[in-house]
């Protein structure tokens, strides 16, 4: 088991290289570097440019040199915590990152949580009652919920919210909590905003779940040990949660790998639309203004993380399913 | 299921014999027949491809022209019955404009004594048909002035005629970002599954390293990078491109797996050591016997594609203006309290609901379908 993890941690490695180039990449694919951007801007805007602080900037970054040589100083100073520099806020990046990253986990993860009550209190139902009125309602609300891109639920939800109930969602926090130091009443207020969102991103997921777990579960129940089960008179429910439910959960763990980009994914487009203080729309307007450093930073940390959450969740496959090897 | 088997067995020619000697795609589509859904979906997807190569026909409006007069204006209903009773023609009622005293706002309300007839084929803006013939001929309109089916938007364009527009764009992208991800797929997939080894770890960690990226943000930072110059069709390339640059993964590892499971297969084998070369038992033996799953996994990749463009369009970063797509329309519909005032500007989004489920059932057909060992006959 411990060799199991280890060697999964050391595979980490390649990935999260390979990653680190391709938001390197990124973040070098528009024409010009982002100083000289930044000297126009500064122009633009009829600003004295400091050359002596541009030379210093282009000398730290490495600038002037190879784009190898470029990744490596990146790089290096990206595992030293310095994430470069943010023009659009003049600020180091990694002041304005940490508290997004932090928001959008907490929202990918109660998006899951949901989708995880959700998609097996369905599931079940669905299975154990199979073409019934509510297995066919659960499927079509699941295919739609499939099929409408995250962007437009949320715009429907708000529209909805907003002319019928005269209510404007949006955003995490109210007003008077926006720059509120963190409090009970804080996290107390963001649970009350975190429906919407919750909602939107979680519904493609857990359509998909729910069609996992019915067709499982389904193959499950009519497995001859059930039917012996039944056959003994052991009572129903007891049939249905010792054995097969249980076995049936197995993709819930075992799609976090494959969900959690698609979350991750689903959050940044929804933050845009529903305004909340995530990755997303810093992540979009870094884009729009090529501010390049912040832009790279949030696509590799949001990659890492998601080969984080896919480590943990193979990890905990291997813990919970024993017919898992470990080789 | 040769022709030697059955002629093992005189005098069938009931419907067993029909079966035994069907050819593999025969089989296919009696198999898929059985499947309402998707033979449902696929007409409707017929139909949605039909509107996008004849959209200047079936348009009523030209997309692009803007109506000062007519700004907002709510969606005319189609009519049957009317004041006077009904009539088998159908029929709308004209707008009566006036200005909000409050908000000095144009207002259009239905007129309801202003009938105006719908007339098939009428002559309007002129066009070319599938880019051949020169002509002004429209499915239908009305004798004076416009109609507006779906309502306009903040320019006084004409909303159904640009969804229809916006079918082209949108579908084809599908279509050929799928293209470009096949072709990508099966060159990497097969080069991975039929060479195993070194190689096939390679690409296989690649493909996990890009599964594991976001797509969103990924697609983000590509587009971004498109310089704001380029013309409207590069840009168009380029979002596709985009879009097929991370959509191989999934197809290059059906098409490995499929190389896997074939290359220990008796008729392989015999191809090999018949001397047949390497590039002619892929292309002429291996290729042909999964067709039908790969013809299946690009279904089920087309509406991700879909979902991409529209995705980029409404964030500002794929298409844009004067480019009509269904993503563009949707930009439009940004704004809550625009939303509010005016709903009918979300409803490009039923189009591509539409199109994406179409899509997802006839997948889900063709995949049952295309399965040996799914259930068949008839």
């Amino acid at each position: 088991m411990t060799g199991y993890v280890l060697r999964r941690c050391l595979l980490m490695i390649p990935t999260v290289f390979l990653i680190s180039i391709i938001s390197f990449a990124i973040m070098q694919l528009p024409p010009g570097d982002f100083l000289t951007n930044y000297m126009i801007q500064l122009e633009a805007s009829g600003q004295e440019v400091d050359q002596a602080m541009i030379e210093a900037l282009r000398m730290r970054y490495g600038l002037d040199r190879p784009i190898y040589v470029q990744y490596f100083v990146w790089i290096k100073s990206f595992l030293r915590g310095d994430f470069g520099f943010s023009f659009e806020w003049n600020r180091p990046v990694n002041q304005l990152i940490w508290e997004r990253l932090a928001l959008t986990v907490a929202v990918t993860a109660a998006t899951m949580l949901f989708s995880w009550v959700v998609a097996f209190l369905i599931g079940v139902y669905s299975a154990t009652h199979p073409y019934s009125v509510g297995d066919y309602m659960a499927t079509f609300v699941g295919f739609i919920g499939l099929a409408t891109p995250n962007f437009m639920l949320a715009l429907v939800l708000m529209w909805v919210a907003y002319s019928y109930f005269g209510q404007s969602v949006g955003g995490l926090f109210s007003a008077e909590f926006i720059d509120a130091p963190w409090s009970w009443a804080k996290v107390w207020d963001m649970l009350k905003h975190l429906w919407i969102p919750v909602i939107v991103i979680g519904t493609s997921g857990t359509a998909g779940l729910i069609r996992t777990l019915r067709a499982n579960l389904l193959d499950e129940l009519n497995k001859p040990y059930v039917v012996t089960a039944v056959a003994k008179g052991v009572p129903k429910m007891r049939v249905l949660f010792k054995y097969p439910v249980r076995l049936a959960l197995i993709p819930f763990i075992s799609t976090v790998g494959w969900s959690l980009p698609g979350l991750i994914s689903g959050e940044t487009i929804t933050s845009v639309v529903l305004s909340l203080p995530t990755t997303g729309p810093l992540l979009l307007r870094a884009l729009q203004s090529q501010d390049m450093y912040l832009a790279g930073s949030f696509i590799m940390l949001l990659s890492i993380l998601t080969v984080i959450g896919t480590l943990i969740s193979d990890i905990l496959l291997a813990v919970t399913d024993p017919r898992i090897r470990f080789d | 299921m040769t022709h030697d088997d059955t002629q093992n067995i005189p005098g069938q020619e009931s419907k067993d014999h029909e079966i035994y000697v069907a050819s593999q795609w025969t089989l296919m589509w009696r198999r898929f027949r059985k499947h309402r859904m998707a033979m449902v979906a696929g007409v409707v997807l017929i139909c949605i491809y039909l509107t996008g190569a004849f959209c200047e026909f079936l348009a009523p409006n030209d997309p692009n022209e803007h109506n000062t007069r007519l700004v907002y204006a709510p969606p005319q209903r189609l009519r049957f019955v009317g004041e006077e009773g009904f009539s088998l023609r159908p029929f709308v009622y004209g707008y009566k404009s006036q200005r909000d005293p409050v908000t000095l706002q144009r207002v259009h309300t239905i007129n309801k004594e202003d009938v105006r007839p719908i007339r098939f084929f009428v002559r309007g803006h002129s066009y070319r048909l599938l880019g051949l013939f020169e002509t002004d001929i429209h499915l239908f309109g009305i004798d004076e002035g416009k109609v507006f089916l779906l309502g306009t938007d903040r320019l006084g364009r004409d909303m159904l005629s640009r969804i229809l527009y916006g079918t082209r764009i949108s579908t084809s992208i599908g279509l050929i970002g799928v293209f470009f991800s096949l072709i990508l797929g099966i060159i990497i997939g097969g080069i991975s599954g039929y060479y195993g080894g070194v190689v096939d770890t390679v690409i296989q960690r690649l493909i996990e390293v890009l599964r594991s990226i976001p797509t969103i943000p990924l697609w983000m930072g590509l587009s971004a990078a498109l310089p704001p110059h380029w013309p409207p069709l590069r840009v168009y390339f380029g979002i596709t491109i985009i879009l097929s640059l991370i959509g191989w993964t999934g197809l290059a590892r059906v098409v490995r797996s499929k190389f896997i499971s074939l290359r220990e297969e008796e008729f392989v084998m015999a191809a090999k050591i018949g001397g047949t070369k390497e590039i002619r038992i892929i292309t002429h033996h291996m290729v042909p016997s999964f067709m039908s799953h790969i013809i299946a996994s690009v279904t089920l990749s087309i509406p991700g594609m879909i979902l991409g463009e529209t995705s980029l369009s409404f964030l500002g970063l794929g298409l844009r203006s004067p480019v009509i797509s269904w993503g563009v329309l949707m930009q439009e519909a940004q704004n809550v309290q625009t939303v509010a005032l005016y709903p009918w500007l979300l409803l490009p989004t039923v189009f591509v609901v539409v199109t994406v489920l179409a899509f997802n059932f006839l997948g889900d057909g063709l995949r049952d379908a295309a399965d040996p060992y799914g259930s068949w006959g008839g």
